[in-house]
């Protein structure tokens, strides 16, 4: 048995949208031991998608896109040229619950553009149209492992494509009933701008590796309990480590048997 | 890239349960499909059911999974020892060296469209409800990985159409940077009333079995299966026949959620992209397995796209006029008939289709071709615009 090699990749920028984090330096400025003040997500329009479409997308897909759109930003990327890979525990789960129950209903009658938004990869397929980004687009789900399965992906593709990818990890909160058995309390996402090499202005080098040594946990109670509460918040002890600036080695939450190492240089 | 073997691989769909009943089924020019008598659904269409799944029930230990895209990937995982196949792998390799990437567009969601009828008076969901288990997308995966006792990185794709195509771009990366040594990969879907009444409401359904390609074709029929197939490196000495995966290219159409690019711009990039990826050229391809779902515009983009890419004259077919569209599950499920077509050297029809759009310039085959194949290639286009060509062969 061989043992496992790293997956390796050059950071070039963030992007975040949580509770109380409306972007990366106000979040890097938090994680880096900043005061945290826990607030509803807010987030922001759509201003990049024709209106007709604009009209047609949820909370959920504004959330993945506008966490992209700062990423891209931020790395001064070409988002027409880069291919994405989001990933998501529940995707749009209002939408979802919205169609469980016309389904339940004596009618049945789903609306196109409802079942259209139902897709796995609708925030893929907005994206697309919002940015023109021609290039391969993933959609991912691993549960509570999404964000690393997402990495994982986004890492694979940089080394062997040799390209630059972007990493859009996002989950927001289902209604009741589903958010009894789903509890995800409110909406986050982040995006990395994944490349090859590296670049003047680039944030790290990150090295991933399957580990099965225990995840970090988030000091300040309520970070921690946005960690352990959103899928893609498990990434929050690499972001913090990002906002430290320093380098060192962290393990993230990923499969329920394994973990993963990163290594921040 | 390097091509990868397919040291095992099934199916299981309305066509039959593995892949002896699959091949005699195209062999004879069948269909699957049939009057939909699904669950409580009321819409007069056909439908590719796999019979049997209303009394299959999940073994007691794997309960926590129950629902019925799990017994499909159950029935899927028993048929042409590949189960065996992959605990085989797994001693070469280690649990830890090989991983699962899977493709589903609905996962159980069946389960918690029936919860959500038997809702109690304050709106809670039935005590029975299982989230993590039926419910969410990776449902599939986690339980593919529990039977099989696969311990290695996994995922789902849920690309729509194209989820269990994409799949094999995604473990081939993973082989090829030394994440693992080999991979599980495939699709399951199963009926669900998301899906029938969903493609309804975009008035995509035909109340006749779907006729791809017809001049007549008037939308699709709904289908579920279970595909699987193990991916590892081409062993030094490998057998004469042996199913190879050559290229994978995927693209994104950016144009629009559910009607692809009229010229089918977004299918061009992702055919050209397979080529390159496996170093051939348009005249290297004798076969190809359309997407081919008998909507009017989803065909005639794609006729346009093939003709533009690899020429009108390859010969090709849909087999979803057999099979039915099996969404997430079609990618994986086409793979697997597209090593059948190389193995007995034989191009399948597309079934139920009559006449073949005088409007399409396309070699469409409406009957049964026998003719060596060398080099095949399968489309799975999806909502979203998510494009994804896959280029098989076999050794030596």
């Amino acid at each position: 048995m061989s043992v496992a090699p790293a997956l390796t990749a050059s950071l070039r920028a963030v992007g975040l949208i949580g509770p109380g984090l409306p972007d990366w330096p106000t979040a890097a400025g938090v994680l880096a031991g900043g005061e945290y003040a826990a607030q509803p997500t807010v987030i922001p329009a759509l201003e990049c998608l024709p209106g007709a479409e604009r009209r047609r997308t949820g909370t959920v897909v504004r959330l993945a896109l506008n966490a992209g759109l700062e990423a891209v930003s931020r790395g001064a990327a070409d988002a027409a040229a880069l291919p994405a890979v989001f990933t998501s525990s529940g995707g749009d789960g209002l939408n979802c619950h919205e169609i469980c129950e016309t389904l339940a209903s004596a009618e049945r009658y789903i609306s196109p553009t409802r079942f259209h938004n139902s897709v796995h990869n609708a925030a893929a397929g907005y994206w697309g149209i919002a940015t023109g980004a021609t290039a391969a687009a993933n959609a991912l789900c691993a549960h509570d492992a999404s964000f690393g399965a997402g990495l994982i992906e986004a890492l694979t593709q940089v080394q062997v494509e040799a390209t630059a990818v972007l990493l859009i990890a996002y989950d927001a909160s289902y209604p009741d009933p589903m958010r009894s058995v789903r509890p995800i309390p409110d909406a986050f996402a982040v995006a990395l701008l994944l490349a090859p090499e590296v670049r003047a202005g680039a944030l790290a080098r990150l090295t991933v590796s399957v580990t099965d040594a225990p995840a970090a946990r988030m000091d300040d109670a309520p970070l921690e309990t946005l960690r352990a509460s959103v899928p893609a918040a498990r990434s929050l002890p690499l972001l913090r480590q990002l906002a430290l600036g320093t380098a060192g080695r962290i393990v993230i939450d990923y499969l329920g048997d394994q973990r993963l190492s990163v290594e921040v240089a | 890239m390097r091509p990868l073997a397919l040291t095992a691989y099934t199916a299981t769909s309305c066509i039959g349960r593995g892949l002896a009943a699959t091949h005699e089924t195209l062999a004879a020019q069948r269909s699957g499909l049939a009057p939909c008598a699904f669950e409580t659904v009321t819409l007069d269409t056909s439908v590719g059911e796999v019979p049997g799944l209303d009394s299959a029930a999940l073994p007691a230990e794997l309960g926590e999974f129950e629902c019925r895209n799990n017994r499909l990937a159950l029935l899927g995982l028993r048929q042409d020892g590949f189960a065996d196949a992959v605990r085989e792998c797994l001693g070469r390799h280690g649990r830890t060296r090989v991983g699962v990437w899977l493709g589903t567009s609905t996962s159980g969601i069946l389960e918690t469209e029936i919860a959500y009828r038997k809702r109690g008076p304050g709106g809670e969901l039935p005590a029975t409800f299982r989230y993590r288990g039926a419910h969410n997308t990776f449902s599939l995966a986690a339980f593919v990985r529990q039977v099989l006792g696969v311990a290695g990185p996994a995922a789902v794709i849920s690309s729509a159409c194209s989820s269990s195509a994409k799949v094999f771009a995604s473990a081939r990366r993973a082989i090829e940077a030394q994440l693992v040594d080999a991979a599980v990969v495939g699709g399951v879907d199963s009926l669900c009333l998301t899906t029938l009444y969903g493609f309804n409401s975009l008035q995509l359904v035909s109340r006749t079995p779907c006729r791809p390609f017809d001049a007549a074709r008037d939308g699709i029929s709904i289908g579920e299966a279970a595909a699987f197939a193990l991916l590892e490196r081409v062993p030094g000495s490998c057998d004469a026949g042996t199913a190879l995966l050559l290229g994978t290219g995927e693209s994104s159409d950016a144009h629009h959620m559910s009607t692809p690019h009229p010229q089918g711009r977004g299918a061009r990039a992702a055919m050209l992209a397979a080529l390159a990826d496996a170093g051939l050229g348009p005249t290297d391809i004798d076969y190809i397995n359309f997407h081919g779902t008998g909507t009017p515009g989803n065909d005639a983009a794609e006729a346009r796209a093939v003709a533009a890419t690899l020429g009108a004259r390859v010969p090709g077919s849909s087999t979803k006029g057999a099979t039915g569209h099996t969404l997430g599950a079609a990618g994986a499920l086409e793979a697997v008939i597209c090593t059948l077509a190389l193995r007995h050297s034989l191009m399948p029809a597309g079934v139920n289709t009559t006449q073949v759009d005088p409007a399409l310039e396309v070699h469409y085959l409406r009957e049964n071709r026998p003719a060596p194949l060398r080099r095949v290639l399968s489309n799975s286009f999806g909502f979203g615009g998510s494009n994804c060509s896959l280029i098989f062969g076999r050794a030596g």
